[in-house]
This record gives structure tokens, C-alpha cells and sequence, in this order.
């Protein structure tokens, strides 16, 4: 059991953690979510007794991570983010040592070392040196790294990021396989990812948790509110939110990539289902209409809602469906 | 700290010098400034002693042992790979000492060929042994010093050439200081004097084994190591 409270960290006089407080159940999988920078890793290597808190505490089986560091790591795995390891040391050497100062009992070491090979598929670099190996290696002897004690709690930083599909889908099965006796957290840019892996996810922005819950619930919260993505020829993007924004019920426009360049492509985030009023303002102008869709709630729409600018993520914090329906 | 994971450490440090070239280069550098120096004047004095070998000693030294400790922390630094390292089960302390520890068997070791030296002069004539074993011991004494030194310019920066010029300014300061002691108003002279190695590595070297000495190299490894824990745990 993991429990966070009041987690701050400053590295210097930036905020990069702002008073997070989760919890982790035992056998949890939980996905911490949030764009580049939004503060998983520091979080996670504050977990790992790596990074001291400037402020908080965190709770792991009962000891607090400030006075119990060595027995709290005796039970951690972790993949930090850039698996940078030791780049003149061969794998083997590697895992080996790891082995070794992981406390694993020698008869033992050979075998688990044999093992994780297998697991990683690491055969054919075992002999290599570090520095020789692609990303995708690399990344799967950070894995093997983690899994190495085979320890009660893992934390791993966006463990998928270099592999290929394949060995994406392993490492995946992999987790969701340790997640049944154990308890992981990871984090991760990929949406879909922490959909299919996790138990529960929490996303992170800024440096404060914008939603915690499951993929189902967090979707379910964001229902209260609508989204169409509408393409139109010949328009500006100014004329357009001026003109269409005065609708009642549209909170917000939003430019998205269009596929051509003289098409629009713009998002709008309704209160209520306004579609048609939304279309008698388009025939009144010049516009041609080529597309326009309901997106369904998934998790990406969410996702960009929460963390995209700074007051699309106030505003998605406050609109809860109670809040909103009239 | 365990004494269980400083080992693991130490084991694998030492791993890392024997597998790297510049631990070689670093090794055939000391024994050729070790040979000249031992050699160019030896058979021109045409004494059956290694007061010369010692006497050069501390200054090669000086040069070579930071370029054995500038990569134990900085590379450590710049490659990230501390963050893993502190994420093992282990504390500062033990990742210091078993670096320590290294550096300084690897450094006692690249001594060991230069018993060839007094081997060599005991077969051309009667060599007196108590000052050569003295001189040894004080060497030892000295490397553990320097080696602590040199690891606390390595704790300081993530860049080892930085961490190779800084331990080389430090270590200078510490052994030749008795150089220029002229310099300073008496009362600073005597500080200085003490706080330099050359006085205390010389007794040693004269066979004179006084605790006081010991004490002297013991206590000024233990600061510098000290100021290198601060510095790694504030590295965090």
C-alpha cells in the first residue's frame, strides 16, 4: 500500500509537484498520465527515494520514505525514464551486478538471471556492451533491471517508449501478468496504454492531478459535456469562433489539424447538444460544410481536455455533470 | 552503511578500471615517471637506497591519483546512471565507501610492480629494508589520502576533466606545500607545514612509525571523504 499526501517538490524556485496526494492499493496497476513535463517522473523518483520532497509525505507498508530508504528500495523495481545504465558494461556483467546488490541469494542468481533473459528476449545482446544496444534493447534491459528481485512494488517510467508494436504488446502482457500478485505504477504519454493496462489512472498536469479514477469513471465525469469536430472550406478560424461562439451553449472552439490546408478543422466543447443550432448559423454564412461529427468521450478528448491550455483545464476540473446540468 | 554493499561497490568499481584502457595508461604513466625518477639519478648517486624513488614519489602521485578517482562520481553524473545507482538498495555512504575503496586498491595495486625497484637494488648491494618498508607504508597512507581527495573533485561536477584539474589543484597544495612555506608569516608556516603531507609522509619514510602521522593521514582522508557525503547527498 502506497499512500502520497501533500506531495510538493521544488527544484529550485520551480514547482514541479503542487501538494499530489493518491493512493495505492496492493495488487493496484495504476497509470500516471500527463503530457511531457507535467511532473510523472519527478513523482516517481521521489517514490524511489531518489528525489528528496520539499514538502508531503509518502507512506509505503507502513514506513515513510524519509526514514526507512533502504527497505523501501529493497522492495521496488524501477525503470527510470532513460534507461541510461552503464555503457562500457555487457548486459551480463550488468544483470549480474544487479543481481547481486538486489540481495539475491547466489545458488539463486543464475537461475533468475536466465530467466529474465527469456522474459526480455535479451539472447542475443546478453555478451554485447550497453552502448552497442538499439533503444528497443536498451530498454528491455531496463525491464529485465526492474523485474530483476522480483519485488513487491514497480515503478516503471513510460516502460513501452522505443519498442516496437510487438514488443509493445509484450511488455504490456507482461504487466498486466506481474500486476495480478503485484503493485505497479507507470507512467506514460500513451493513452490507449494506460486504458488497456491500468486499474486506475490519474493524470497529471502541471504538477497537480487533474482526475483520479478509473478510465470508466474519469469518462463517465467528463459526459456532461459535448464534443463536435466540425471541417469547413473557405472560412477563417477568427470569423468562425466569433460568429459561433455567441451560441448558446458553446463554451468553447477549439482549432485542430485539419487534413488540407485550406480546410478548417475546429473542436467545440458544448453544455448541451446544440448541433442544430450550431448548423442554421453555418447556412447563413459563405462556409462550406464538408464534416461534422460527434466525438464520443473517449480518454484522448479527455485527456487534451484536462491539460491542453491552462483554462480548458480549470474549466474540465469544474465541470462535474451535476455541476453543469441545468 | 553495510560493510555487505561498500564491497559490491568496491567489487564492481574495480571491475570497471580493469576493463577500461585508461586504467592502463594510467598504470604504464606512474611506472615510467616512477622508473625515471627512480632511475636518472641512481646510478649517478651510487647508494644502495630508495630516498630518490620516495622522494619523487608524492609529486607523481599527485598527477596520477586524480586521474584514477576524476571518473567515479562525475561519470556517474553525466551519464544519469546515478539515479539508478541510488535507487538500489544501498545508501550514499555505501556507494562512497565502496568507491573509495577501489580507488584506492587500484591505486595500492599500480604500486605493486615498483617492488621491483628494491628488489633490484638489494641485488646490487646491502639495501637497508626498514626505510623502504616505511616508505611503503607511508605511500599507502598517502594514496588513501589523495584517493579521498580526488573523489571529492570527482563528487563536485559532472565533467572529469574538471574534476582531474581540481583534484590535481587540491593534491598539489597538500604535497608541496612545504615548498613555499617561506611565503607565509611564521605562525601560518608551522599550519601549513602540518597540513601539507611532506612532513609526516617524510617520517614515515625515515622508518619513524608515529601515531601522530597516521592520525594525520587517517583524519585528513576522513574530512575529505565527510565533505564528499555532503556533497553526493545534496546532489539529489
Amino acid at each position: 500500500m502506497i499512500s502520497v499526501k501533500n506531495l510538493s517538490k521544488y527544484y529550485g524556485t520551480v514547482q514541479a509537484l503542487d501538494r499530489i496526494t493518491f493512493n495505492v492499493g496492493n495488487g493496484e496497476i495504476l497509470g500516471l498520465l500527463g503530457p511531457n513535463g507535467a511532473g510523472k517522473s519527478t513523482t516517481m523518483r521521489i517514490l524511489t527515494c531518489y528525489l528528496p520532497p520539499t514538502s508531503g509525505a509518502i507512506n509505503i507498508n507502513g514506513m515513510d520514505i524519509l526514514e526507512n530508504p533502504v527497505k523501501i528500495k529493497r522492495l521496488m523495481g524501477y525503470l527510470p525514464e532513460f534507461a541510461p545504465l552503464y555503457t562500457d558494461m555487457l548486459v551480463y556483467d550488468y544483470l549480474k551486478f544487479v543481481a547481486t546488490i538486489r540481495d539475491l541469494q547466489p545458488d539463486k542468481k543464475e537461475r533468475r538471471i536466465t530467466e529474465m533473459v527469456e522474459i526480455c528476449g535479451l539472447k542475443d545482446v546478453i555478451h554485447r556492451p550497453f552502448r552497442e544496444l538499439s533503444r528497443g534493447f536498451k530498454q528491455r534491459v531496463g525491464i529485465a533491471h526492474a523485474l530483476m528481485s522480483d519485488p513487491e512494488i514497480l515503478i516503471l517510467d513510460e516502460p513501452t517508449s522505443g519498442l516496437d508494436p510487438n514488443q509493445i504488446m509484450e511488455i504490456r502482457s507482461i504487466i498486466r501478468e506481474i500486476g495480478k500478485k503485484k503493485t505497479i505504477i507507470f507512467s506514460t504519454h500513451i493513452l490507449s496504454e494506460a486504458e488497456a493496462t491500468c486499474d486506475r489512472i490519474v493524470i497529471i498536469d502541471r504538477g497537480k492531478i487533474v482526475a483520479d479514477g478509473t478510465s470508466e469513471s474519469i469518462k463517465a465525469s467528463a459526459l456532461g459535456r459535448h464534443l463536435f469536430q466540425m471541417s469547413l472550406l473557405d472560412a477563417s478560424f477568427s470569423d468562425v469562433k466569433g460568429y459561433l461562439g455567441r451560441i448558446d451553449g458553446v463554451d468553447e472552439i477549439r482549432r485542430v489539424a485539419a487534413d488540407s490546408p485550406d480546410e478548417l478543422k475546429v473542436q467545440f466543447i458544448c453544455s448541451n447538444d446544440n448541433r442544430k443550432e450550431i448548423y442554421s448559423h453555418v447556412r447563413k454564412k459563405d462556409w462550406f460544410l464538408i464534416e461534422f461529427t460527434k466525438e464520443k468521450g473517449s480518454l484522448e478528448s479527455i485527456f487534451r481536455e484536462l491539460t491542453v491550455s491552462d483554462q480548458s483545464a480549470v474549466k474540465g476540473k469544474n465541470r462535474t455533470p451535476t455541476g453543469r446540468k441545468p | 552503511m553495510t560493510a555487505k554493499a561498500s564491497v559490491r561497490i568496491m567489487k564492481r568499481e574495480l571491475g570497471f578500471y580493469f576493463t577500461s584502457p585508461i586504467a592502463y595508461i594510467v598504470i604504464v604513466l606512474f611506472l615510467i615517471a616512477t622508473g625515471w625518477s627512480f632511475f636518472s639519478v641512481f646510478f649517478l648517486h651510487g647508494r644502495a637506497d630508495l630516498r630518490d624513488f620516495f622522494s619523487l614519489l608524492p609529486l607523481i602521485l599527485t598527477f596520477v591519483i586524480p586521474a584514477v578517482t576524476m571518473r567515479l562520481f562525475s561519470e556517474e553524473f553525466s551519464g544519469g546512471s546515478y539515479e539508478i545507482l541510488l535507487t538500489f538498495p544501498v545508501t550514499t555512504l555505501d556507494i562512497l565507501m565502496g568507491k573509495y575503496l577501489a580507488a584506492t586498491a587500484f591505486a595500492v595495486a599500480m604500486l605493486v610492480p615498483t617492488l621491483s625497484y628494491p628488489l633490484f637494488v638489494d641485488s646490487l648491494g646491502e639495501l637497508d629494508w626498514g626505510p623502504v618498508l616505511g616508505g611503503y607504508l607511508g605511500t599507502v597512507f598517502l594514496v588513501g589520502q589523495l584517493c579521498a581527495v580526488g573523489l571529492f573533485a570527482s563528487s563536485l561536477t559532472k565533467n572529469q576533466i574538471v574534476a582531474f584539474i581540481v583534484g590535481i589543484a587540491i593534491c598539489v597544495v597538500l604535497t608541496q606545500v612545504d615548498q613555499v612555506l617561506f611565503l607565509f608569516p611564521p605562525f601560518l608556516a608551522d599550519v601549513f607545514q602540518f597540513i601539507g603531507t611532506h612532513a609526516h609522509f617524510g617520517t614515515i619514510g625515515k622508518g619513524i612509525i608515529d601515531t601522530r602521522d597516521l592520525l594525520y593521514f587517517i583524519s585528513m582522508s576522513f574530512v575529505a571523504l565527510y565533505f564528499t557525503n555532503l556533497v553526493i547527498e545534496n546532489k539529489r
